[in-house]
C-alpha cells in the first residue's frame, strides 16, 4: 500500500522535483512503517510519479517557490537543455507535462546522497557480504554499523528548512524529531538483506562489528560555512583529522539561527553529481577473554617481557608462554595479560598457581568446546617445562576480581629460604614465630626500586609464619600474607631488613642477621576463576 | 629488579654438604651487599688520616654512605657518645625531606658536603661526608637512638645516609673513589707504613 496521503502531496511534489529520492520523501512526510521502504527502488519511484501526476498543472500554477520557477522556466521551453546539463539527470518537467525523470534509476538525492539508493541494492549488500565471508571470522550473529559523511546532516537541515516552510503554508508542523532518520530508514532496508544474505540474525549485543563508512568528496565543503559561524563548536582536537566530525556539525544545526543558515545554504541542497563512495568496509570481533592459573617452575622468567633501554634481558616471559599459543588459536591480533599480582623473575609459584585472565584483542575464532580449551592447555603445558597452566577457560569481560577496588581479600603463602648468621636456636625461635600473628611490618620503599618510586614508609601485614628447618644456618618460613597488587617481594625485605628499612624483620626478631637464598610463591588464594575437573 | 638466582648453585652445593657433615658449616653465598651492590671507598676523607668512607653502590645507581671498616670510629676501645646530623646552625640533614616519584626538595649534596657529626666518649669528633654528587634521599635515625648499631653493623643497618646522584652522573661519581682492591692496597701500606715507624 503506498503510504502518502493527500495532505503530503505537497511536500512530496516540491522535493522530487528538487531531486530528493523516493525514500528521503517518506521520511519527510514521517511514514514511520518499515514496508514501503523496502519496496524496489524502479517500483517506488513509478508509484510516487503516478501519485503525484493527477496534480501537477495544479501545482505548477499555484506553487510562486523558488525551485517551481526553474521548472515553469523549462516549461515554457527556454533553456531545457541548460538545466538539463546543470542538474544532470534531475527531475524535469517534459514538454508534455508529465512529470518524469530522465534516467531516474540514477538521479541522486540531493539528500541523501545515494544512501538511500544504490547503497539498499542487492548488489552493493552482496559486496559487503563478500567481504564479511572473507574476512574469515567465526560468528553466529551481527551487528551492522554505518557512519555518513557531516555534511548528511547540514543537507537533511536544509530539506527540513525546505520542507517546514512548505507545510507552513497549509498551516502544518513539522519538528526535527518527526522526519524518520536517515540511520534508521538504512536499518530497515539493509537489516533484513544482510540478515538472508548471510544466514545469521543481526543482533545489537553481537561481539561481531561490520561496519560501513561512507565519505562524499564532492560535497566536503558543504559544513565550512558553520565553522565560521559557529567557531566555538569546532575545536581541534588530536586525534580527529577534521574539525568537522558529525558531532560538532549537529551542535551546530542545533545553534545556528534559520534565516542565517537559509542565507549560507541553498534550500533546497543542490544535487550533486555522484553517489558516496564507500571508504571502507571492515569487520570486527568484540575481545574474547580466558582465564586460568599458571605455575612458574623458572627463576629466569620474568612475568611479562623484560626490557630496559630497548634491549631485551630473557629471551622469554610467563604472557609469552601463554598468550602465543592462545593468539594462534583463537587468531587474535593481540593480547593483554592480567594477573592477581605478579612475582619477580627470580621467584618461582608453587602450589595450584597464580590466577591470570588474557583478553584477545579482535579474535578471528571464538567457539571451543571445553575439550578444545582441554587440548589448547595441554599444548601450552607440552610447549614448555619452566611453566604449567591449570584451569583454562573462557570467562566474561571483567569478571576478573583484580582491578576491582577493595575485591582482593584473598592472601597468599611464601615460602623464603633463610640464612641465618649465627645460628638459630631452633626450639626458641620456632616458639617465637609461631606466636606472631597478623604482624604489622613498616616498610621504606625498598632500595631497589627507590631510584623510581616515591619514598614512603607502607604497612604490611604477615598473617602467620612458620619455621622450617634444614640445618642450624638454614630454615625455610612459611608466610602468610596479604594477595594482591602490593609490592611483589616485600617479603625479601623482610627477611634481610633492608639495612634495617623494613622493621620489624626477620633478623631484628630473630637477633641474628638474616639473608633471604631463595624464594617461592606456595600459593595465591583467590577463589578465581573456577577450579576445573581434570 | 635482581635476581637471587646467581646464588642457587651455591645454595645447593651448601645443602649437599650438610647433609653429608652433619656440623654446621659456617655460611659461605655472597652477602646481600656484595650481590647488590659495589664498594667503592674515599681514604683520609678532607685530609684527615685514617677517616675512610665506603660508598655502596647500587646497580640501580642509588648510593649508600658508611664508615669503611678502618675509619677510627670502628676500631676498638671507641664509644660513640652521639650522632649529630645538625651540620650547621642552619642546616639539619634531619630536615631533608623528598617528595613523589622525582624526589622533590632534596638537599643537594657535592661531594664535599658534611652529613654527620659524631662524638666519641674520649673527645674526639668525626665528619661524616657525602663523597659523591647527587641528592640526599635519607639519614639514618636509627643510629642516632642506638648509635652502637654504627659499630656493630656498619655496613648495612649502621649506615649513614642515602644519596641518589643525577642519572648523567651515575657513572662519573665513582671516577675520584677507590676500588675494594685500591682500598685494600692503601690500608695495608698504612699498617707497614705504622709498624717501619715503631
Amino acid at each position: 500500500m503506498f503510504p502518502l496521503t493527500e495532505e503530503n502531496k505537497r511536500v512530496a511534489w516540491l522535493l522530487l522535483s528538487t531531486g530528493t529520492c523516493p525514500r528521503c520523501i517518506f521520511r519527510f512526510c514521517a511514514v514511520d512503517f518499515q514496508a514501503p521502504y523496502k519496496l524496489p527502488y524502479k517500483e517506488l519511484l513509478d508509484e510516487l510519479q503516478k501519485f503525484l501526476e493527477t496534480e501537477k498543472d495544479t501545482f505548477i500554477l499555484e506553487a510562486p517557490n523558488p525551485p517551481l520557477k526553474k521548472i515553469r522556466l523549462q516549461e515554457s521551453g527556454d533553456g531545457i537543455d541548460n538545466l538539463s546539463q546543470n542538474r544532470e539527470g534531475g527531475v524535469s518537467v517534459t514538454e508534455d507535462g508529465s512529470i518524469a525523470s530522465r534516467n531516474s534509476y540514477f538521479n541522486v538525492c540531493n539528500v541523501c546522497l545515494g544512501v538511500l539508493q544504490e547503497f539498499c541494492e542487492k548488489e552493493f549488500i552482496k559486496k559487503v557480504c563478500r567481504k564479511v565471508e572473507t574476512s574469515g571470522f567465526e560468528f553466529t550473529n551481527l551487528v551492522f554499523s554505518v557512519s555518513f559523511p557531516p555534511q548528511l546532516s547540514v543537507r537533511e537541515h536544509a530539506a527540513w528548512l525546505l520542507v517546514k516552510q512548505e507545510m507552513g503554508k497549509q498551516s502544518l508542523s513539522l519538528g526535527r524529531n518527526d522526519i524518520v532518520q536517515l540511520k534508521e530508514a538504512y536499518k530497515w532496508i539493509t537489516h533484513p538483506l544482510f540478515s538472508e544474505e548471510l544466514g545469521v540474525p543481526i543482533d545489537g549485543k553481537s561481539l561481531f562489528e561490520v561496519s560501513v563508512v561512507f565519505a562524499h568528496p564532492e560535497t566536503l565543503a558543504d559544513c565550512h560555512f558553520l565553522g565560521a559561524i559557529c567557531p566555538d563548536c569546532f575545536k581541534p582536537a588530536k586525534n580527529k583529522q577534521s574539525v568537522f566530525t558529525r558531532m560538532a556539525v549537529m551542535k551546530a544545526l542545533n545553534k545556528i539561527k534559520e534565516e542565517d543558515f537559509r542565507k549560507q545554504f541553498p534550500c533546497p541542497p543542490n544535487s550533486p553529481k555522484a553517489v558516496c563512495t564507500v571508504l571502507e568496509i571492515e569487520c570486527a570481533h568484540g575481545a574474547v577473554f580466558v582465564a586460568g592459573r599458571y605455575n612458574k617452575y623458572s627463576r629466569n622468567l620474568p612475568q611479562t617481557p623484560w626490557i630496559i633501554d630497548g634491549e631485551r634481558k630473557l629471551e622469554s616471559s610467563v604472557e609469552e608462554l601463554i598468550s602465543d599459543h592462545l593468539l594462534t588459536v583463537f587468531k587474535a591480533e593481540s593480547f593483554n595479560f592480567s594477573s592477581s599480582g605478579r612475582e619477580d623473575v627470580d621467584v618461582r609459584t608453587l602450589g595450584n598457581g597464580r590466577p591470570f585472565a588474557i583478553e584477545l584483542v579482535n579474535p578471528h575464532r571464538v567457539h571451543f568446546t571445553s575439550q578444545e580449551i582441554k587440548e589448547l592447555q595441554q599444548k601450552i603445558n607440552n610447549s614448555s617445562d619452566k611453566i604449567q597452566v591449570r584451569d583454562l577457560q573462557l570467562v566474561t569481560r571483567n569478571s576478573a576480581p583484580w582491578g576491582l577496588e577493595g575485591a582482593m581479600q584473598e592472601s597468599m603463602k611464601w615460602f623464603p629460604f633463610v640464612q641465618s648468621t649465627p645460628k638459630t636456636r631452633k626450639s626458641k625461635d620456632d616458639r617465637l614465630i609461631k606466636s606472631m600473628e597478623d604482624l604489622k611490618i613498616d616498610q621504606k620503599t625498598p632500595l631497589r626500586v627507590l631510584h623510581r618510586r616515591p619514598l614512603a614508609v607502607r604497612t604490611r601485614v604477615v598473617h602467620t609464619m612458620e619455621t622450617d628447618y634444614v640445618d642450624e644456618h638454614h630454615f625455610r618460613l612459611h608466610l602468610k600474607t596479604q594477595a594482591g597488587t602490593t609490592n611483589p617481594s616485600y617479603i625479601k625485605e623482610f627477611v634481610h631488613g633492608d639495612f634495617g628499612r623494613t622493621k620489624p624483620n626477620i633478623g631484628s626478631l630473630l637477633d641474628v642477621t638474616a639473608d633471604i637464598l631463595e624464594l617461592d610463591v606456595e600459593s595465591v588464594d583467590v577463589d578465581w576463576p573456577p577450579a576445573l575437573d581434570d | 629488579e635482581e635476581a637471587l638466582g646467581s646464588l642457587r648453585a651455591g645454595v645447593a652445593t651448601l645443602e649437599v654438604a650438610m647433609t653429608t657433615e652433619p656440623a654446621a658449616v659456617a655460611p659461605s653465598v655472597p652477602s646481600l651487599v656484595d650481590r647488590y651492590f659495589t664498594r667503592w671507598y674515599k681514604a683520609d676523607v678532607k685530609g684527615k688520616p685514617c677517616e675512610d668512607h665506603c660508598i655502596l653502590q647500587h646497580s640501580n645507581r642509588i648510593c649508600v654512605i658508611t664508615l669503611a671498616g678502618s675509619h677510627p670510629v670502628l676500631q676498638s676501645g671507641k664509644t660513640i657518645k652521639s650522632i649529630s646530623y645538625q651540620i650547621s646552625t642552619n642546616c639539619s640533614r634531619l630536615q631533608n625531606k623528598v617528595s613523589g616519584k622525582f624526589k622533590r626538595g632534596a638537599q643537594f649534596l657535592t661531594e664535599l658536603a658534611p652529613l654527620c657529626k659524631i662524638y666519641c666518649s674520649d673527645g674526639e669528633e668525626y665528619t661524616v661526608s657525602s663523597c659523591v654528587r647527587g641528592r640526599l634521599m635519607e639519614v639514618n635515625e636509627n643510629i642516632l637512638h642506638k648509635p652502637s648499631i654504627l659499630q656493630e653493623k656498619p655496613s648495612t643497618e649502621g649506615y649513614i645516609a642515602v644519596v641518589l646522584p643525577k642519572f648523567e652522573e651515575s657513572k662519573s661519581i665513582t671516577e675520584g673513589l677507590l676500588t675494594q682492591e685500591q682500598y685494600e692496597e692503601v690500608v695495608g701500606k698504612r699498617i707497614t707504613a705504622t709498624t717501619a715507624t715503631t
